[in-house]
């Protein structure tokens, strides 16, 4: 190490060990320990030298009380106001200087109760009787309320008649708003008690509780098509808008979507039909917004419809599409787009849509079935192109047909020949076997 | 809208106007839904070298147009064009009034013109907006320019008008220029009567067809043929894997769990 250079620049002692001596420079760094043998190959380390500013500031690590002050720990006993009872206890108090520590106990404040509301008989009589509930269970349930601070869970498991926590809940509620009605002595009194602004509903609270523990319960699979449901249903509101604030109110008021809330996820339909029955509504409202405009370019309009056959699917399925209209060897935008050029187009891509989620599905429930099938055949198919030719599938190796219509598109664009920088990474295939 | 086309046109002549507040002023307004009119159009360029005249700010003769596809004359359709030139040039806002719709210019650069077409009242009162990247050097390099051989770059497209005005759809509907879907049945349009129809520069405008345009044997020939033949057999195609990516499908839910 060129230790020695650096320290004689500095001016320091060549000797490692003397540097155990200056106590202020040296930084209290785990690492240094007081063995020489350690903190030598450490410091060689670091050239032998200690760093010329220290990192931590010695005096920060360790504040140590002051030396005048003279600290005991005593075993005393303690008041504390959170108490009302006469029970003694006892716990360790840093004495200072023989003075132990005035105030109260410290978490004392933290005992916070709530406000229950006593209720007389006769008020009772006069606006609390309820069919469902008894005086005396009412009672009892006040008396539990107070003993254990509003929690209804503790006091559901303790109440002797069996009755639920919203049941409960419900119970005290209305019971405390119609007493501060009552004992109120002037409306404007009350507006502000936040139990008159948010009145409790057991029918409410019941169902936030199912919703939320049918959310907590879902699959992973249901989050997924959740949320992928929300997604669609946003956009199509969305799609909507644009397209009513374009149109006149005759905007085809198409598919519903159900309500989509987590709850009635068994009430929606398969996977299958779902997305078409959004893109169906995609459809009407792109040709509405289209007929909106009074004018338009048709290649503006393939587009939209391209769009709104795409927002059902994300921007893989779009590329892939893209690339298997590339590998066909169409024009990913027509070059003559007549009308019925542009309607063949759509379908085109329609079809291809259907055929890689068949594809999916195809692998999808293949890999299921068996994982360790082998077989060229049985393989998945991982291009559009080993389907395309599926009239000869196992002459991958061999010539691909060239076909007839072959037109040049571009320059030098050959539309046939299997690109061999396709991106996707190829599984096994007849040829490779 | 439709209150805006009526000003408008009473506006402009008085005379006009006692065709309109006539009884047949609603049907004229009234549109035929469910039909629709397409103007097929191609948006284009075409450049020259200049050659031995080319100088450093002007090295090409280019022209840039909006013609009908089979060169029939647009402006049954179109009232004006303007083409938005690059910045650099003076009074780059081309306005060209009757067709031909054809601007001619000489510079040395290539870059996006905006094309903003203009109908008339009849046909649609909302203007249209193209664009086209003018080419004044060919795409592969294959030796020096030829200032005869120019370098022409066309693309073929369709103004489509759903569910025409009823007016316009009477004018236009013999016109070659322009396409009509069919018409509903036992559907009968009325002659035009003389002078309700667009406005008077409808009738101010020379006829124009670019059948004999100088630059008209440059021109493209866009035929839908090919590109249809190629997409009904792909879709064959992609049918026919589909067909077979379903029965398979079926055999393997058949097949019980294996291994």
């Amino acid at each position: 190490m060129g230790g020695t250079d650096a320290k004689d620049i500095l001016g320091l002692p060549k000797t490692p060990l003397s540097l155990t001596q200056e106590k202020k420079s040296r930084p209290q760094k785990e690492s240094h320990r007081k063995p020489d043998g350690i903190s030598r190959e450490v410091y060689a380390l670091t050239g032998g030298v200690a760093p010329l500013m220290p990192s931590i500031d010695v005096t920060h690590l360790k504040r140590r009380p002051p030396p005048d002050e003279k600290v005991a720990w005593q075993w005393l006993p303690v008041k504390s106001s959170a108490r009302n009872d006469d029970l003694q206890l006892f716990h360790w108090v840093r004495v200072v200087n023989d003075v132990p520590p005035s105030g109260d106990y410290s978490f004392a404040k933290y005992n916070k109760s709530v406000d229950v509301l006593k209720y007389t008989d006769d008020e009772y009589e006069n606006h609390l009787t309820d069919p469902v509930w008894s005086k005396e269970e009412t009672d009892q349930l006040f008396e539990y309320c107070e003993r254990f601070d509003l929690r209804f869970t503790v006091i559901a498991d303790r109440f002797p008649l069996s009755r639920t926590v919203e049941e409960l809940k419900d119970r005290y509620y209305s019971v405390t708003r119609s007493l501060l009605r009552a004992r109120a002595q002037s409306p404007s009194d009350l507006a502000n008690h936040p139990l008159m602004k948010e009145p409790y509903d057991m029918t409410r609270d019941r169902e936030r509780k199912r919703a939320l523990s049918m959310v907590l319960s879902q699959s992973r699979h249901q989050e997924k098509k959740d949320a992928e449901i929300l997604a669609e249903a946003k956009r199509i509101t969305e799609m909507r808008l644009a397209a009513r604030r374009a149109a006149e109110p005759d905007v085809p008021a198409n598919e519903n979507i159900g309500s989509v809330s987590p709850s009635s996820n068994s009430q929606l339909p398969a996977t299958a039909v779902a997305p078409s029955t959004l893109t169906m509504a995609d459809y009407a409202s792109t040709l509405a917004s289209l007929r909106m405009l009074h004018v338009y370019l048709r290649t503006y309009g393939l587009e939209q419809m391209v769009q709104a056959a795409s927002s059902a699917v994300g921007l893989r399925t779009i590329k892939r599409v893209e690339q298997t209209l590339q590998d066909l060897g169409v024009n990913l935008k027509p070059k003559v787009p007549t009308k019925t050029v542009c309607d063949e187009h759509l379908e085109l891509r329609k079809e291809i849509l259907t055929l890689l989620n068949l594809q999916k599905q195809l692998q999808y429930k293949e890999s299921e079935g068996s994982s360790h099938r082998e077989g060229a055949y049985a393989s998945m198919p991982d291009t559009p192109k080993d389907r395309v030719f599926a009239s000869e599938p196992f002459s991958f190796g061999a010539e691909r047909p060239i076909k007839k219509e072959q037109k040049r598109k571009g320059p030098g664009r050959q539309s046939d020949t299997p690109s061999p920088a396709h991106k996707r990474p190829r599984k096994l295939k007849a040829s490779d076997l | 809208m439709e209150d805006s086309h009526v000003e408008i046109l009473s506006a402009s002549t008085p005379k006009l106007r006692i065709g309109i507040d006539g009884g047949d002023d609603k049907n004229w307004r009234r549109r035929v839904n469910g039909v629709e009119v397409s103007v097929p159009i191609v948006c284009g360029s075409i450049a020259f070298f200049r050659g031995k005249k080319a100088k450093e700010y002007r090295t090409h003769n280019w022209s840039v147009y909006v013609r009908g596809a089979t060169n029939e004359d647009l402006g049954v359709v179109i009232r004006k064009v303007i083409f938005h030139l690059h910045p650099s040039f003076k009074n780059p806002t081309r306005v060209v009034e009757s067709p031909p719709f054809t601007l001619s210019e000489c510079g040395w650069g290539e870059f996006k013109i905006d094309i903003t077409v203009f109908f008339h009242a009849d046909a649609c009162e909302r203007k249209l907006e193209l664009s086209h990247l003018l080419k004044l050097n060919p795409e592969i390099y294959s030796g020096p320019q030829s200032p005869n051989v120019p370098v022409v770059t066309e693309s073929y497209n369709e103004i489509v008008f759903p569910d025409p005005f009823e007016c316009f759809l009477a004018r236009a509907h013999n016109h070659p220029a322009v396409h009509v879907s069919k018409l509903p049945e036992g559907f009968n349009l009325p002659p035009p009567p003389p002078g309700v129809a667009a406005d008077e520069s409808y009738y101010k405008m020379k006829k124009g067809d670019t059948k004999d345009h100088p630059l008209s044997h440059w021109f493209l020939k866009f035929s839908e043929a090919d590109e249809l033949f190629k997409l009904t057999a792909t879709r064959h195609k992609v049918q026919a894997d589909i067909a077979e990516l379903k029965r398979r499908l079926v055999v393997v839910d058949a097949q019980p769990e294996q291994f």
